[in-house]
């Protein structure tokens, strides 16, 4: 059995089944009505939100580059994916996809085009020009005719649905944990470690900064068209510095370099908000409260680089029982002999 | 004429940019860390007079002082609390942490004050005309005020034991603690002035433009920080010149181009400088040593 | 026999200090070349510019007839240049494997599609990568360490595997920056065995900047002495020994004599 728990193809097959058998139980919950109306359209926030934070996670906390701009990315997909879906005439379940899917490309354009020259700079500097950029896409959008200007995109089709943030987080969640894993992705990692070391080591550093950038720009802009079509409105102001201060705290809470700490974090940073709408008044002040308190007392944010595996969880259980197991078998050798 | 004009205002709202802007500049050179809870800080302030003169009609200049001490406390209260637990600890986290004081302070204020502007009665009423001109006695007192400040400063810093510490710690923060120099003061006292310059910067701004809401810092914050960062980071004559040039090609863009794309303006001149000189005007480059 | 890397006139300046001028060297394969002189003298100076971590102000280099120059530092190493940092630079808070295998990236060539869709090739390269990892790390007896992280490492154990990922980019030419530094004797004895053995099994050429004389007089075949960004001896270890140029660097100039 721990054998067969270790071989690559079969936590390949567990992951998928997992996958599906949370998506079979969401959907049981809603059917059923053990979720309400309410509570089942805030797992759409949730899984746009895991997007958002997941591909920030990749810039911010895998490559090790601190951008301030992420919404900036998240309103050109938005905007490019509502654009499209509003000027074509397909069934649903081809123009979304197919509306994300331009949105997420238009938005790793825009990160190739920022990327190249912000990524000559680094920490403090990147965090602000990448500020400045984000700003300034508000700013252009703020003014341009086909996008509305300050009035905004409205009329844009609710089409976004559980099933679809569903299937995009996992995608998203796929492609950033193999990417990791490859030799793309240490490189990337690389750079965070050491960039010179990662040049004398020959990687290509630019090359992979650029790449991880457009990555992570292109899944923000596939959150901003799932946004865009939750919502059906789009309003440039909501796109602001404090948008991408709000994925950049659900990040860092989870902890920089954790896949798995992004998702829990983002989870319990679109909830908590709602459970505490009682307090309204309080509850931004306990957000940032939060913030801070776990900085100082956490700056590695919740679970550090902690790294979910359900293969290695099953694996240890069994092991746990099979240790439990010889220890009582020992016991009574012993007593045998 | 309305050239002149436009350099007039573009002079007033410059020098608010630059009193923010040396707090930055100056927290930067000493911790290496951008502030961003400092826009805030004029937040505070602007309320603190407001609330001290509308509520207890204390006279304007108990109001003004009194806010330029307590914003100084808090300047400081905030670095010992927040940031100096983090001094050692990446960089990061201490940014992520100025972020969270940020938003702490914009959402206390929204508690106590709700997101409604407030309107903030001018204290320096009046005008005076210059030639054929005229200019309210808000625009010609901050601009005069201001440059006094900066003058000052420049001696504080150039002349004074505490600037010399200053300086060295900016320096070399492990050598200057070798050297018998009181760090923490010296860190201490450098976010005291800052947010006390704060202090004075939010008093001229809400004098000219008279509406206060708890997120009036972030904006204004993050120009004086373009300001500083054109100056050159951590360059004092660098943060005044760059908030008045700000301030000026500000007012231009409002006056030849178009009100709604002056944040683009400056946005695109902070894009501008970190590409072609990150050091800025009077900054120095750093590299890394292999 | 051609050499392996042939540098002439090269130089830098940093403001109006000229921190390295008229470096001249031609390093034949498999040989070992000690670079020393007083601190400051320049000697990291040369590894930066032949690695472009700062591109020289003039001069030319060649490695295996190919001119490098001007080449960014992760096409340096690609013609065959590969160095260790005199302040360790690992990549910390990795495994020891994984450090090792990101100097193998571009030994392997599946693309970012492949290796999202965890397609054959994918598979294939990283089993390979991974067989010359172990391998590599065999030669240093750390095999057994392959998953520790590399800021776990003990000192010396850090510097053997800052010269494993130098080795795993498949050198010409090794540049290491003080290896000994911070080892005791019986690991600078050890080291010494090391570099002659990495000479020996992979066929590279060995240039070093060291401040230990033991290591230096030991193993080196030739030794080019530093002062002030300038040549001021080079020869064989006896030679050096005895240049009076060399003690008077290192020791100044005695006076009255």
């Amino acid at each position: 059995m721990p054998k067969l728990l270790k071989s690559t193809p079969f936590r390949y097959a567990l992951n998928a089944t997992a996958a599906v058998g949370l998506y079979a139980v969401i959907m049981a919950l809603i059917n059923t009505g053990i979720l309400n109306r309410y509570q089942a359209l805030m797992l759409i926030p949730i899984g746009f939100n895991i997007i958002l934070a997941v591909s920030l996670n990749l810039t911010a906390g895998f490559l090790g580059q601190l951008p301030l701009g992420h919404a900036g990315f998240m309103s050109v997909g938005g905007y490019a994916a509502a654009l499209f879906s509003m000027s074509v005439n397909l069934p649903t379940n081809i123009e979304l996809p197919l509306a994300l899917v331009i949105g997420g490309l238009v938005a790793a354009a825009f990160g190739v085009l920022i990327g190249l020259p912000a990524l000559r700079l680094k920490g403090d500097y990147l965090a602000i020009i990448t500020l400045g950029f984000g700003e300034i896409i508000r700013v252009i959008i703020l003014n341009l005719k086909f996008t509305g200007g300050a009035y905004g995109l409205k009329g844009i089709g609710r089409q976004t649905t559980v099933t679809w943030v569903y299937i995009f987080v996992i995608i998203t969640l796929y492609v950033i944990s193999t990417l990791i894993k490859s030799r793309h992705g240490r490189a990337i990692l690389s750079i965070r470690e050491d960039e010179i070391a990662a040049e004398a080591s020959g990687i290509p550093t630019t090359y992979y900064k650029v790449l991880a950038f457009s990555i992570s720009a292109g899944f923000a802009g596939i959150a901003g068209g799932l946004y865009a079509h939750y919502l059906s409105i789009l309003d440039p102001s909501t796109f602001g510095f404090m948008r991408s201060v709000e994925i950049l705290v659900i990040v860092v809470l989870g902890g920089l370099g954790s896949l798995f700490g992004s998702v829990i974090s983002a989870v319990v940073l679109t909830i908590l908000p709602e459970m505490l709408r009682g307090f309204a008044e309080y509850r931004m002040v306990i957000y940032s409260l939060l913030l801070v308190v776990v900085m100082i007392f956490k700056p590695s944010g919740l679970c550090g680089r902690y790294e979910f595996s359900l293969g290695d969880t099953i694996d240890n259980f069994f092991s746990m029982i099979r240790g439990s197991l010889i220890k009582k078998g020992g016991g009574s050798d012993d007593a045998s002999a | 004429m309305t050239l002149v004009y436009l350099m007039i205002n573009g002079l007033q709202i410059g020098s608010i940019y630059a009193l923010v802007a040396l707090g930055y500049s100056m927290v930067y050179g000493i911790v290496k860390l951008i502030n961003f809870a400092h826009g805030d800080i004029i937040m505070v302030g602007a309320y603190s007079t407001w609330y001290l003169m509308s509520r207890f009609s204390a006279p304007a200049w108990l109001a003004v002082t009194a806010t330029i001490v307590m914003c100084s406390v808090l300047g400081v209260l905030i670095e010992k609390i927040a940031y100096k637990p983090l001094r050692k600890s990446d960089r990061l986290s201490l940014l992520v942490t100025a972020i969270g004081i940020s938003l702490l302070l914009q959402n206390v204020a929204q508690l106590l004050f709700s997101a409604n502007p407030r309107m903030f009665t001018n204290i320096f009423t009046g005008s005076v005309s210059i030639g054929e001109r005229q200019f309210s006695n808000a625009t010609t007192v901050t601009i005069a005020v201001s440059i006094v400040i900066m003058l000052l400063l420049t001696l504080l810093v150039k002349h004074t034991r505490m600037g010399k510490a200053m300086r060295a710690v900016s320096e070399d923060y492990e050598t200057a603690q070798l050297m018998g120099i009181n760090v923490n003061n010296t860190i201490s006292f450098t976010f005291a002035l800052g947010s006390g310059l704060a202090a004075v910067g939010a008093v001229f701004y809400c004098c000219s433009y008279s509406q206060i809401q708890p997120t009036m810092g972030s904006m204004l914050g993050l120009k004086a920080f373009v300001a500083a960062v054109l100056g050159g980071i951590g360059s004092m004559p660098g943060a005044m010149i760059g908030g008045l040039c700000i301030g000026i090609a500000e007012s231009l863009t409002k006056g030849y181009i178009s009100s709604q794309l002056t944040d683009a303006v400056v946005f695109g001149i902070l894009i501008v400088v970190l590409l072609i000189k990150p050091s800025g005007m009077f900054g120095r480059r750093m590299n890394e040593k292999v | 026999m051609t050499p392996v890397l042939n540098v002439s006139n090269l130089g830098i300046n940093f403001g109006g200090l000229q921190a390295l001028d008229d470096f001249n060297i031609q390093v034949k394969n498999r040989e070992i070349v000690g670079l020393i002189g007083p601190n400051g003298a320049g000697k990291t100076t040369v590894f930066n510019l032949l690695t472009n971590v700062y591109p020289p102000s003039r001069g030319g280099i060649t490695l295996t007839g190919q001119n490098t120059l001007g080449k960014a530092t992760h096409e340096i190493t690609k013609y065959g240049i590969a160095r260790t940092f005199q302040n360790i630079r690992l990549f910390k808070s990795l495994s020891v494997i994984d450090n090792v295998k990101i100097a193998l990236h571009n030994s392997m060539n599946y693309s970012l599609l492949q290796a999202v869709l965890r397609l054959p090739s994918y598979w294939k390269q990283e089993a390979a990568a991974t067989e010359v990892c172990m391998k590599l790390l065999a030669v240093f007896n750390m095999e057994e360490l392959a998953d520790a992280t590399a800021a776990s490492l003990p000192y010396g154990a850090q510097r053997r595997l800052e010269i494993v990922r130098a080795l795993a980019t498949n050198p010409k030419v090794l540049l290491l920056d003080e290896p000994a530094a911070g080892m005791n004797p019986s690991e600078t004895a050890e080291l010494m065995h090391t570099i002659h053995d990495v000479r020996d099994k992979f066929d590279v050429a060995i240039v070093l900047i060291e401040h230990d004389m033991s290591i230096v007089m030991g193993i080196c075949e030739r030794i080019l002495v530093l002062n002030y960004g300038l040549i001021i001896a080079q020869g064989t270890p006896e030679e050096i020994r005895n240049n009076i140029l060399v003690v008077e660097a290192y020791l100044g100039q005695q006076r009255g004599e």
